[in-house]
């Protein structure tokens, strides 16, 4: 099983990492912060059979030797909110002594970055912590902490009651079991599809999701939320898997799927994300902080027609090292380039760290929207 | 490895066993848990990096500091990864180049470029790591959104915060939080409208709860959070490090300098009392040093109803040697004395008993630890055989269990409280007992596992309850008290405490704490681990102070909590060199080592050293000197550094002792209250100006060295010099060490301290000997000084001072972060904004039946006398209980304070005077009349023409 919550981390070991840890306070924390954009996986599992969430918890616990167990759920989710309530206190004879409370956000993306979410979860600014120390050692209030998504969690029973022979005999590669697809955005069948990994993606775009609702050609499909890449029909063939889709530049994250038709502009879904990052950044990190609001600029910049003049203050002539000569369309794209693999390597989380995905991939399938020459790719 | 103690290795040291790796293809070792970064900058090999700093726990938020490990994925950052063996590291690679550049190209996007004219140009850390980075060009431009109008915040008087300039490192905030505790600074906002924040956004520094520590300053790459003097002045061109002379903590300080002028004070990170911390006190307030206050000349007057009469400081000798000479002509040998000071070094107060004992040729000689601290000399060199606390200020790490009473560390001891909070803060227990709910009680991410508000003056009766508990309950550690300390006298101590008469169930009605918290207290202290008792003047300045300080050290042995690091029993010390000056035989029947003046070996050791012959009976005590002065014996005093009627109890009978006097010789800074009735006034020097040793309350004996001229010409040393020799004495000091060598030679403890090895070693905690020649940090390791720990008996004897109709509420006194003792050295800094005059604290309850709010003008007045001042109602103090400060002279709340004295020393009863509070319209007439007649007394005659 591996974490269904985007970073594919084997939950096995995580788990297995907090039972080895010494002491004798540990907290199981349940990530029910589903912020991506075209996901509902959680939602649904929480609104439709959060039993089988707190189950899966209450093994958890009893794997790692937790008392205490924690749900963080978005604020934006009030119906999920009101059966996970009822649901605890059903459940609460039959998972005790392991005791689990109900934690509602406050709206921010960040919180659901599993160390601030721990933050957030102790009372704290929602600010991404450092790693390591890992949250499996030092998690919540310091203490050894399994942090895992609500799909991982609620598949845990399944996999207990079927055997892990079953569950591993679905999926592919080093992708096992299933995952819950969420087709939205511009989809003619849109909705929750539980399926095993390895389908390709035009398989889930066209054969599942039928294609767009508009009529017209598919021309993006961005996956893994609002961070993931945008892929163009040329890549359609790429398996439902997390290394091939890591290979390809993409990521499969919490498997969210947005497809758009051709009448979308790349380049304003590139802005989008960095704005969004901007608008979502904890403000720990520089090249998140001051990035983000960087990429916004700069490619606003290159909408209104490429090129940067130098500015009044480049101009004075006590600026001497400035270079104060104009910059070309091309020189732009290669500081939004560079400016990407500073984000990419120098972010402290996934959220500064994956922003370059959607806005590279843009740039690299869809490069007339930049107001440059087709890519060759187009040939194959 | 570099030598230089303020070099910044980036995250703090780790202890672990060694671990080998590889950077950039050197071998280094390094302790386990170390960062790359340390171990890097440790090779010579640093990392560039901006939110990092070996003071503060590493953070990860500049990501200039990513480095290429083989084997990791990506660039992690080197502050926060720890080495592990094998590691092999890289620190300069094409790649990280370029992620580094790319990182400060942001940051320049959105920065201030007039470096040249920046408080900070040459002192950024921004500026240097531009430069190494190689940043050329900042492709963006300068056009972009930026945080370059964000106004700054110039409302410390000592520092400015300019958010323009602010790179959102966030180590201001740490360094509140991890170093001072205060919790005081946020980041406010997130994404790139993230900005630090003195608490809610509409608050400045000033109006949060900033404690203008200093800590975040120190902190700041940039100049963002800046001191005020630097822009003023320019930066630093030398430093030498020094030693605070304000409370007992004695924190080292780098007096940064620019000429004859100090720019800043920055405590020393190498600075083993205070760790590279420190307070408003020590960091800001030295601008009295300065102040138009200070006397420059010496001055003489026949009669205190005359004008003063600037003169050489020649003419100040004669006179005042002729006078005192012609009072022990007149009046006999004994009717003078001397008063050395707690504010001076060892070897000034070393100089003013000399003088006493063999110049005056009596032993009358006090310090003012009479008014503070003697009952601990007494107490512990009863029980344990020193006088002196029996940890250093590291110990404190090492607690389970911390108990304070009477003490209030984050007003009086500012910086061990941020230690001590510390260490809370890592779960250790904290008991409190005191009559108000100090700051400690419950502070951010600290609270207290017991608070017992006692009645004042019942500090032995609730000592002898927890005994009660510890013995009856069998928490005792017997085999400890078996091993090291005299049985019998336990057995009989833990019967007598047995008795039911001492159970907390019985003595609930005397000190009003709820019998069940004093057993859980009692439990806690003795069962919690590791505990260590913490304990200030609310322990000692009381009718049973001497009593108290022996009941405490009666529970360290108890529960074998002494001898090891993480216990034992400390004075918290008011004044930087109380220790010192009790060490240095300011007591009238003690030499130097507390060594008895009627032991013939001791003395004799002196005589032959000093080729005197001196006087084997005891002197007199100050307030015994106050008493002989008014019964017409006693008519002539040297006073140096101490203000006593300000500070000493009942001012009344004070004022009359001094104005029986025929020669008061004043030497201090300023025209104190004292100097209004003195004849002969010696100007001071402050710390700044002399060379010197202050000792602190671990016993840590530290260099004071002098980084500006002595505005008067001398510093103080020098002037008892001159006056010794006026009188005759022919003393020929060259400088402060070789008064240290003599003490050296005369006080066993001292015996292997000099100025040399105080220059290797940085500080000394005595006794430094032969068996222990580099000091000893924590005392009785294996016995204690006396041989067996002693237990005492502490009967517990109501105090005297007892309220009734006529005065009902119990008064006691402290003191207030920002402010110090008397105030003459804070009251003449910008220290004032926070606390310009003293206030009344008193609760509801008691507010409400006398018709007082908040701000109202109240008289105080007890059997001794009275006074006026402003009120504050608050729940801090219980329901008959009042409490002020006493640093402002207008509000003399020692006209208050009576005459009542701890039994064994005379250490006044500050702590508890029964008093009435009734509505006021404003100043009491002898507050009017002593102002008016203060006046009058400061003239000074216009100077005459240069000659």
């Amino acid at each position: 099983m591996r974490g269904r919550g985007g970073a594919g981390f084997p939950a096995g070991i995580k788990w297995r990492t907090v039972a080895e840890a010494a002491g004798p306070v540990k907290y199981i924390v349940c990530n029910a912060d589903e912020g991506d954009s075209g996901t509902f996986a959680d939602r649904m599992v929480m609104e439709g059979d959060p039993f089988a969430l707190i189950e899966g918890m209450a093994i958890a616990a009893f794997a790692v030797g937790a008392q205490k167990g924690f749900i963080y759920v978005r604020s934006e989710y009030p119906d999920a909110i009101a059966k996970l309530d009822v649901a605890i206190r059903l459940a609460a004879e039959d998972i005790a002594p392991f005791r689990i409370e109900l934690r509602v956000g406050a709206g921010a993306y960040i919180c659901g970055e599993e160390t601030s979410l721990l933050n957030s979860l102790e009372g704290k600014r929602g600010e991404v912590r450092a790693k390591p120390p890992l949250p499996a050692l030092q998690g919540l209030f310091g203490k050894p902490t399994v942090v895992n998504n609500v799909l991982t969690l609620a598949a845990v029973p399944h996999i207990l009651a079927d055997g892990a022979e079953g569950y591993a005999a679905l999926g592919t590669g080093r992708s096992r079991g299933t995952m819950p697809i969420q087709l939205a955005g511009n989809i003619k069948h849109g909705g929750l599809f539980e399926t095993a990994f390895g389908l390709t993606l035009g398989e889930i775009v066209n054969d599942i999701g039928g294609g767009t609702a508009s009529g017209r050609p598919v021309k993006a499909v961005q996956v893994g939320g609002p961070l993931g890449a945008y892929l163009p029909p040329s890549m359609f063939h790429l398996p439902f898997d997390y290394e091939a889709f890591a290979a390809a530049d993409a990521l499969i994250g919490h498997a969210g799927v947005v497809v758009f038709d051709d009448t979308a502009d790349m380049l304003a879904q590139a802005r989008f994300s960095m704005a969004f990052t901007a608008a979502e950044s904890c403000g720990k990190c520089t090249p998140c902080r001051i990035g983000a609001v960087r990429g916004v600029e700069l490619i606003d910049r290159i909408a209104a027609g490429g090129g940067r003049a130098a500015g009044p203050l480049e101009r004075l002539p006590q600026m001497r090292n400035v270079n104060a000569r104009p910059r070309s369309l091309e020189e732009e794209i290669g500081l939004l380039t560079d400016l990407c693999e500073t984000m990419k390597f120098g972010s402290l989380c996934a959220l500064g760290g994956f922003a370059p995905y959607p806005v590279m991939s843009a740039l690299c399938h869809w490069p007339q929207d930049f107001g440059l020459a087709p890519a060759v790719e187009a040939a194959q | 490895m570099a030598a230089d103690p303020e070099a910044d290795f980036g995250t703090p040291a780790r202890h672990g066993a060694p671990v080998r790796l590889t950077i950039d293809g050197r071998a280094v070792t390094v302790p386990e848990g170390t960062s790359v970064m340390r171990a890097a900058a440790l090779a010579d090999a640093a990392i560039p990096k901006l939110c990092a700093t070996d003071t503060l726990e590493s953070f990860g938020s500049c990501r200039l500091c990513l480095v290429e490990i083989e084997g990791a994925r990506g660039t992690p950052a080197s502050c926060t990864t720890p080495v592990r063996e094998g590691m092999v590291v890289a620190t300069q690679t094409e790649r990280l180049k370029k992620l580094r550049r790319g990182v400060m190209e942001l940051y320049i996007s959105d920065h201030p470029l007039d470096c040249l004219t920046c408080s900070a140009n040459n002192d950024c850390e921004l500026q240097d790591q531009a430069a190494a980075v190689g940043l050329r060009d900042v492709r963006y431009g300068y056009d972009g959104a930026n945080h370059l109008d964000a106004p700054a915040d110039v409302s410390n008087p000592y520092f400015d915060f300019d958010p323009a300039k602010c790179i959102v490192c966030s180590r201001c905030v740490r360094a509140c939080d991890e170093v001072q505790g205060t919790f005081a600074l946020t980041i406010d906002g997130r994404g790139f409208a993230s900005k630090v924040s003195a608490g809610m956004p509409e608050d400045d520094f000033l109006n949060s709860e900033c404690v203008s520590c200093g800590a975040c300053v120190a902190a700041c790459p940039t100049a963002t959070l800046n001191e005020k003097a630097v822009a003023e002045i320019g930066t630093p061109q030398r430093a030498v490090v020094t030693t605070c002379a304000y409370c007992g903590v004695g924190c080292s300080f780098r007096a940064e300098m620019r000429g004859e002028e100090v720019v800043r004070m920055v405590p020393a990170k190498d600075g083993k009392a205070n760790r590279g911390h420190s307070c408003v006190k020590g960091r800001f307030a030295y601008g009295y040093a300065h102040h138009g206050d200070r006397i420059t000349t010496p001055m003489i007057r026949a009669s205190t109803a005359d004008p003063w009469r600037p003169v050489s400081w020649e003419e100040a000798f004669a006179y005042a040697a002729s006078e005192l000479q012609r009072i022990q002509a007149t009046y006999g040998r004994q009717a003078v004395g001397g008063i050395s000071s707690s504010r001076c070094t060892n070897e000034e107060t070393f100089l003013v008993q000399k003088l006493v004992r063999a110049g005056f040729g009596n032993n009358n000689i006090d310090t003012c630890a009479r008014v503070c601290h003697s009952p601990t000399g007494y107490g512990l060199k009863a029980t344990f055989g020193t006088s002196a606390g029996t940890q250093d200020f590291d110990s404190v790490a090492d607690a389970d269990v911390i108990l304070v009473i009477g003490a209030n560390p984050t007003d009086g001891h500012p910086v061990f409280a941020s230690r001590m909070k510390s260490r809370l803060r890592q779960g250790a227990k904290l008991i409190v007992i005191d009559p108000r709910r100090i700051d400690l009680v419950r502070t951010p991410h600290v609270e207290a596992a017991h608070h017992l508000p006692l009645q004042p003056g019942t500090n032995v009766a609730l000592l002898t309850a927890m005994a009660h508990v510890i013995v009856t309950e069998g928490l005792a550690d017997e085999a400890f008290v078996a091993a090291r300390c005299d049985m019998d006298e336990y057995r009989e101590w833990a019967a007598f405490v047995a008795e039911p008469r001492h159970s907390p169930e019985v003595l609930e009605a005397v000190t009003r704490v709820p019998a069940a918290n004093v057993r859980a207290a009692a439990r806690l202290y003795a069962t919690g681990g590791n505990a260590a008792i913490y304990y200030g003047l609310g322990v000692t300045e009381h009718s049973q102070g001497s009593s108290t300080v022996m009941a405490i050290a009666n529970l360290a042995m108890a529960t074998g909590n002494i001898g090891r690091p993480g216990v034992g029993v400390n004075p918290l010390r008011g004044q930087n060199n109380v220790q010192g000056a009790c060490d240095m035989g300011s007591f009238p029947h003690e030499l130097s080592g507390y060594r008895h003046i009627a032991g013939a070996e001791g003395r004799r050791l002196f005589e032959g050293d000093w080729g005197v012959s001196l006087d084997p009976e005891p002197g007199l005590r100050i307030p015994n000197m106050l008493d002989a002065a008014v019964d017409g014996v006693f008519k002539g005093i040297y006073i140096q550094g101490e203000d006593i009627l300000q500070s000493d109890p009942n001012t009344k009978h004070v004022l009359a002792g001094l104005k029986a006097m025929e020669c008061v010789i004043v030497h201090d800074l300023f025209l104190n209250e004292t100097a209004n009735y003195a004849h002969v006034f010696f100007p001071g020097s402050t710390f700044l100006e002399k060379d010197g040793t202050f000792t602190n309350a671990e016993r840590r004996i530290q260099r004071v060295r002098k980084v500006m001229s002595p505005l008067a010409g001398l510093a103080d040393w020098e002037v008892t010099v001159g006056l010794a020799n006026a009188l005759g004495l022919q003393w020929s000091y060259g400088h402060p060490s070789e008064i240290m060598d003599e003490i050296a030679r005369l006080t066993p403890t001292f015996a292997g301290v000099s100025y040399a090895l105080l220059e290797t070693e940085g500080s000394l905690q005595w006794p430094v000997t032969e068996a222990a020649p580099a000091g000893t940090p924590v005392m009785h390791a294996d016995h204690f000084v006396r041989g067996k720990g002693k237990f005492v008996i502490t009967d517990y004897v109501p105090t005297d001072e007892k309220t009734g109709p006529r005065y009902p509420l119990l008064l006691t006194t402290g003191r207030i972060l920002s402010q110090y003792n008397v105030g003459a050295q804070t009251r003449r800094t910008r220290n004032t904004v926070w606390h310009e005059a003293d206030v009344l604290e008193i609760h509801p309850f008691d507010a409400e039946n006398r018709g007082l709010a908040s701000g109202d003008w109240a008289r105080l007045a007890s059997r001794a006398g009275e006074t006026s001042l402003r009120v504050l109602v608050t729940d801090r103090v219980a329901p008959g209980v009042v409490y002020t400060t006493f640093h402002h002279p207008e509000t003399q709340a020692n006209v208050v304070t009576t005459e009542h004295s701890d039994w064994a020393t005379n250490c006044p009863e500050y702590k508890v005077t029964a008093v009435e509070v009734s509505p006021s319209n404003g100043p009491s007439d002898w507050q009017a009349r002593y102002q008016a007649a203060a006046d009058r007394a400061r003239r000074i005659e216009p100077a005459e023409p240069a000659e």
